[in-house]
């Protein structure tokens, strides 16, 4: 997977978790939880939909490296090419 | 016969607006089905009924806006006959005593065999049958005249009028949501800081332990079946509310009573700003999976603004957590008619003191907020010491 389709799956599910954002306005830097304010239940929906999704459990430590649709990006991709 | 009314979901409700009929005349009903959907300040809410039956009218027109207490359904008990035709007038000497204003609903004279009783606030006399109908092709009742018994409008009157373009409840716009919202937290918090005398203790928890065990649990287990801290938060916050009884139950006209269970309130911070606290019920028996997958339930549907009326009014004790990130501790307010809130701030690394040495360790600053008509600082002391204990033992939640 690329790091722009990882980046579109990101987006898709961070947008279930939190249905009041609006696509167009996530910035790639933007941090999931001071930016857009998710909580860490919401942090937790992401991350078992993730792992639904593409397969990839995310553990707790790694948590940070989901932090922004940017980072989230490059860690998905990284982890499904491995 | 009883008489299903708008409940009151909050201490400041004053009105809800009728949404969604869930039932139809000639459904049984059972204690705890939903039968409506009410819209209301903190947004829609599914409407519990509390007895068996069966619903023998529907009372209220979608859309309208109706005070607490306003007859909503008439339900007959498992094996009540339905109301016949109505009993003779009472002849010989008046009453004395003018009788107490008749209940709405129950004792309206039934028009004619046949046909429901003339539901008080509407004035219209019309069958179920014509009723629902109007109500599905938007036709207004009042305007039609009627065929039936006693000129009350029956289904065939219904259908041969062409429905008129009723305006249809509009759902509430996301800013007046908020506004509304807004207003009904405003209300409840000036009521509690007007009526109860707040005081407040706090007790920095070395949570590490906690924070500890946790982790090595959720390392083992998949994302969909990790616990947050907070449930762990929770899970001791309603362990202590079931050994200090002071702190769990609500105050009213009669002073204080205890509640038999722990239905622990859960502050929801909702996106975009707002709050809202409904309850988890017997939180105290709930093993932490299942505490944790209440919370995910719970929130989702708060978020989505779509309770259920007995989570908004069961609460016996709020806790309100800061999360992961933010301020060190929080005061504050009860949420009335409870007597106690505890508010727990985001956990941070500082400096701590352990067996003489100082070591870097996770703490959280418990805050409880009680009514001091209720208890003393004594009893709040006791239940910060219980849920402190309850933390270091993190296995035994």
């Amino acid at each position: 997977m690329t790091q722009d389709e990882a980046r579109k799956v990101f987006l898709e599910e961070l947008l279930k978790v939190a249905p009041d954002l609006e696509s167009d306005e996530i910035g790639a830097d933007d941090h999931i939880q001071d930016d857009l304010e998710l909580d860490s239940m919401d942090v937790l929906n992401l991350v078992a939909a993730l792992h639904a999704r593409l397969g990839v459990d995310i553990p707790e430590q790694e948590y940070v490296e989901i932090a922004t649709p940017a980072l989230a990006a490059a860690y998905l991709s990284r982890r499904l090419a491995a | 016969m009883g008489v299903f009314q708008m409940p009151s979901l909050g201490a400041d409700m004053e009105a809800g607006t009728l949404v969604e009929w869930l039932v139809a005349p000639g459904d049984a009903v059972k204690r705890g089905d939903i039968v409506a959907v009410v819209e209301t300040q903190k947004g829609a809410i599914e409407i519990e009924i509390f007895e068996d039956g069966i619903i023998q009218s529907l009372d209220a027109e979608i859309g309208a806006k109706l005070p607490v207490g306003a007859p909503l359904a008439t339900i007959l008990a498992a094996g009540e006959a339905p109301p016949s035709a109505p009993a003779a007038p009472t002849t010989g000497t008046a009453p004395e005593v003018v009788a107490p204003a008749p209940e709405l609903a129950t004792v309206a004279p039934a028009a004619s065999e046949g046909l429901q009783p003339r539901p008080a606030t509407l004035g219209i006399a019309a069958s179920p049958a014509a009723r629902q109908r109007a109500s599905e092709r938007g036709v207004d009742l009042g305007a039609l005249k009627g065929s039936g018994p006693g000129g009350a409008v029956v289904l065939a009157d219904v259908e041969t009028t062409a429905p008129e373009r009723r305006e249809t409840p509009k759902p509430t716009k996301p800013a007046d949501a908020m506004v509304e919202m807004r207003k009904a937290i405003a209300a409840a918090m000036q009521r509690s800081k007007r009526e109860i005398p707040h005081f407040q203790l706090s007790q920095s928890v070395d949570i590490q332990t906690a924070s500890d065990w946790l982790a090595a649990r959720n390392a083992a287990v998949p994302p969909a079946e990790r616990i947050l801290l907070g449930t762990l938060f929770m899970k001791a916050a309603a362990l202590a509310a079931a050994k200090v009884k002071e702190m769990n139950g609500h105050y009213g006209v009669d002073g204080f009573t205890p509640a038999p269970q722990v239905n622990l309130g859960v502050a929801v911070a909702l996106r975009g700003g707002g709050l809202i606290a409904p309850a988890i019920p017997e939180a105290d028996k709930l093993a932490l999976p299942d505490l944790m997958a209440a919370m995910k339930e719970l929130v989702a549907r708060a978020r989505a603004m779509r309770l259920r009326s007995s989570e908004m009014t069961s609460g016996t004790l709020t806790v309100s957590a800061l999360g992961e990130k933010g301020a060190d501790a929080m005061a504050g307010i009860i949420f009335p008619p409870q007597v106690a809130l505890l508010a727990i701030g985001a956990p941070k690394i500082r400096p701590w003191v352990v067996e003489g040495e100082i070591v870097p360790r996770l703490l959280a600053t418990f805050t409880l907020s009680a009514d001091h008509r209720v208890s003393d600082g004594r009893q709040a002391n006791r239940f910060l010491a219980e849920i402190d204990t309850a933390l270091q033992n993190p296995e035994a939640l």
